[in-house]
C-alpha cells in the first residue's frame, strides 16, 4: 500500500486542494479539542503533584518541574496521539470506508486514478504538520499547570516558573517531536488501511473505525516504547 | 468493440464464470442479464479490469487487457465511462464538480473550458437547476443522470452500466434506459449494461447475453428473446404474468 501511495501521482492542482482540505480537517479541526484537553490535564497534573508533595523539605518548584516533564515527555506527544487516533483516525477510516462501500473508490479506479495516492498521500502530507499540534499541546499543558498551581494556591508564580526552567534538557523536546513524527505517520496510514480495505456495508464502517482506533493506539504505544528505549537509554 | 474469449473466473475454487465468449459491439447497447448470483457483476468487473480472469482473454479493439502494462491500462480506463448501481457520486462535490472532475484530472483545459464542457453534458442529460446541489440533495433519478453525465464527459469509447435503473420508478427507469441508448447512438460507443430489469431488455436490448450459473446460456436481441425456446431464458424473462402476456400478444402478431 505504502509503495502505491508514492506511485503514480495525482495532478498537483487537485492534490494541493486535497492537502489543504485535509490540513483544515485533520490539523486545524483538532486544535480545539487538543487545546481543551491539554490545558485541563496540565492543570490536573500540577494539582496532583502539589498534593503529593507532603514533605515540607521538598521545594515547591518541583510542581513546575514535574508538570513540564510529564507534559513534554509523555502527555503531549503520546496521550494526545492516542486521543487523535480516536478523533482523526476514526474520521479517516470512516471517510475512506464510506467511499469504499458506496463504490466511490471503484469509480476513481475506473477513471484511471491511483486511488492510494489520491486518498492517502494528502493525509500523510497534512499530518506532517502534526508536530505543530503537539507544540500547542505542550505549551497549553504547562500553561494549564501554571494557572492551576498559582491560582489554586499551591505555589507562587516564581516557584512554578523556576521549576519549569530547572534542569531543562533541550533534547527532551527533540525526543518528543521525533516520536510525534512517527505517530503522525501511524495516524495517517493505519486508519487509511482499515478504511481502504474494508468490506461490507454501513455497519462495517463503524466496526472498521473501532478496529482502526485499537490498532493505531497499539502501534503508538509500541512505537513509544521502542523510541524511548532507543533515544533515552 | 470488446471481445470476451473463453473467460473463466473462480473464487476459492468455486467457479463463478465458466468459459464465456462473446462480442460487445460498437454503437450497440449490449445487455448482460441473469439471476442474482449468475456471475453478471463478476463478468462486468472482469471486463473493467477490476478483477483478473483465471483464463481466457478480454480484448479491447483486439488489444488483450492482460498484456497491457499499467500505463496502457490507465489510458484505457480514461476511455471508459462507468455508471454504478448506487451512482457512486463524490458526496463532497456538487453536481457540476462531479462532472468536471474527470476533465480536471486528465485534461489540460482551463476551468472555464471545463465548466463549459460540463454544462453541455449537463444539458444533454436534462439536468435542470442542479449544478450547485450536492448529491444528497437530489433524487435517485437525477443522481443517475449525473452519473451518466460524468461517465460520458470525457467522450469515452466504452460505457459500462451496473443496474442503471435499480431503485427507480418505472417512468424514470425508462427515461434512463432511453437516455443510455440515445447516448450510445450519438457517441457511437460500446455500451455494456448489467441488468435484471425486463423493461430494459424489451426496450434497449440490441444485444442480450443471458448468464446461468456462470455460463453463457443464450445470446440474441430483444426481438429474438420473444421467439426463443430456450427454457432457461423463458423461465427467467417471462417469470411474471405481465411479461407472459406481453409475449403472447407479440407472438400472436
Amino acid at each position: 500500500m505504502i509503495q502505491s501511495v508514492f506511485g503514480k501521482f495525482t495532478k498537483w492542482k487537485i492534490l494541493k486542494q486535497l492537502i489543504l482540505k485535509d490540513v483544515d480537517t485533520l490539523i486545524i479541526g483538532s486544535m480545539g479539542i487538543v487545546s481543551f484537553i491539554s490545558f485541563f490535564v496540565g492543570g490536573v497534573v500540577s494539582i496532583q503533584t502539589a498534593l503529593n508533595l507532603e514533605n515540607p523539605l521538598l521545594p515547591k518548584n518541583l510542581i513546575g518541574f514535574a508538570t513540564r516533564q510529564s507534559v513534554i515527555l509523555e502527555f503531549a506527544p503520546t496521550f494526545i496521539s492516542i486521543i487523535m487516533a480516536g478523533k482523526v483516525g476514526s474520521y479517516i477510516t470512516s471517510s475512506i470506508g464510506t467511499m469504499r462501500v458506496t463504490e466511490q473508490i471503484d469509480a476513481l479506479e475506473i477513471m484511471g486514478i491511483n486511488t492510494y495516492n489520491y486518498l492517502i498521500f494528502p493525509k500523510i502530507v497534512s499530518l506532517s504538520l502534526y508536530p505543530l499540534v503537539i507544540c500547542v499541546s505542550m505549551f497549553l499543558g504547562v500553561f494549564g499547570g501554571y494557572i492551576a498551581c498559582v491560582y489554586g494556591g499551591f505555589s507562587t508564580s516564581a516557584d512554578f516558573i523556576e521549576g519549569v526552567q530547572m534542569d531543562f534538557v533541550p533534547f527532551h523536546v527533540g525526543y518528543a517531536f521525533i516520536k510525534t513524527i512517527f505517530f503522525a505517520f501511524a495516524l495517517a496510514t493505519i486508519p487509511s488501511y482499515h478504511g481502504y480495505y474494508m468490506t461490507g456495508g454501513a455497519l462495517d464502517v463503524g466496526k472498521a473505525s473501532t478496529v482502526s482506533f485499537v490498532w493505531t493506539s497499539v502501534v503508538i504505544i509500541l512505537l513509544n516504547y521502542l523510541i524511548t528505549q532507543l533515544l533515552l537509554t | 468493440m470488446i471481445k470476451a474469449d473463453n473467460i473463466s473466473k473462480s473464487f476459492e475454487g468455486i467457479p463463478i464464470l465458466n468459459k464465456i465468449s462473446t462480442v460487445f459491439e460498437k454503437g450497440k447497447t449490449n445487455l448482460i442479464i441473469g439471476q442474482s448470483g449468475s456471475g453478471k457483476t463478476v463478468f462486468l468487473k472482469c471486463l473493467l479490469g477490476l478483477l483478473e480472469t483465471d483464463s481466457g482473454k478480454i480484448l479491447f479493439e483486439n488489444n488483450p487487457l492482460k498484456k497491457m502494462n499499467t500505463k496502457e491500462r490507465s489510458v484505457l480506463r480514461q476511455e471508459m465511462g462507468m455508471v454504478f448501481q448506487g451512482s457512486a457520486l463524490f458526496d463532497s462535490m456538487t453536481v457540476e464538480e462531479n462532472i468536471m472532475f474527470p476533465m480536471q484530472m486528465f485534461t489540460k483545459k482551463n476551468d472555464a473550458e471545463i465548466r463549459e464542457q460540463a454544462n453541455v453534458v449537463i444539458k444533454r442529460v436534462n439536468l435542470i437547476n442542479a449544478n450547485n446541489k450536492l448529491p444528497d440533495e437530489i433524487s435517485g433519478g437525477m443522481k443517475k443522470r449525473v452519473a451518466i453525465a460524468r461517465a460520458i464527459v470525457m467522450n469515452p469509447k466504452y460505457l459500462f452500466c451496473d443496474e442503471p435503473n435499480s431503485g427507480l420508478d418505472p417512468k424514470t427507469a425508462i427515461l434512463i434506459d432511453n437516455l443510455i441508448q440515445e447516448i450510445t447512438d450519438e457517441y457511437n460507443i460500446t455500451t455494456v449494461i448489467n441488468t435484471h430489469d425486463m423493461n430494459s431488455v424489451m426496450e434497449i436490448g440490441e444485444k442480450i447475453i443471458f448468464l446461468l450459473e456462470g455460463k453463457k446460456a443464450w445470446e440474441g436481441n430483444k426481438d429474438e428473446i420473444f421467439n426463443t425456446d430456450n427454457e432457461a431464458v423463458t423461465n427467467f424473462v417471462y417469470s411474471s404474468n405481465l411479461f407472459k402476456k406481453v409475449r403472447e400478444v407479440y407472438l400472436k402478431k
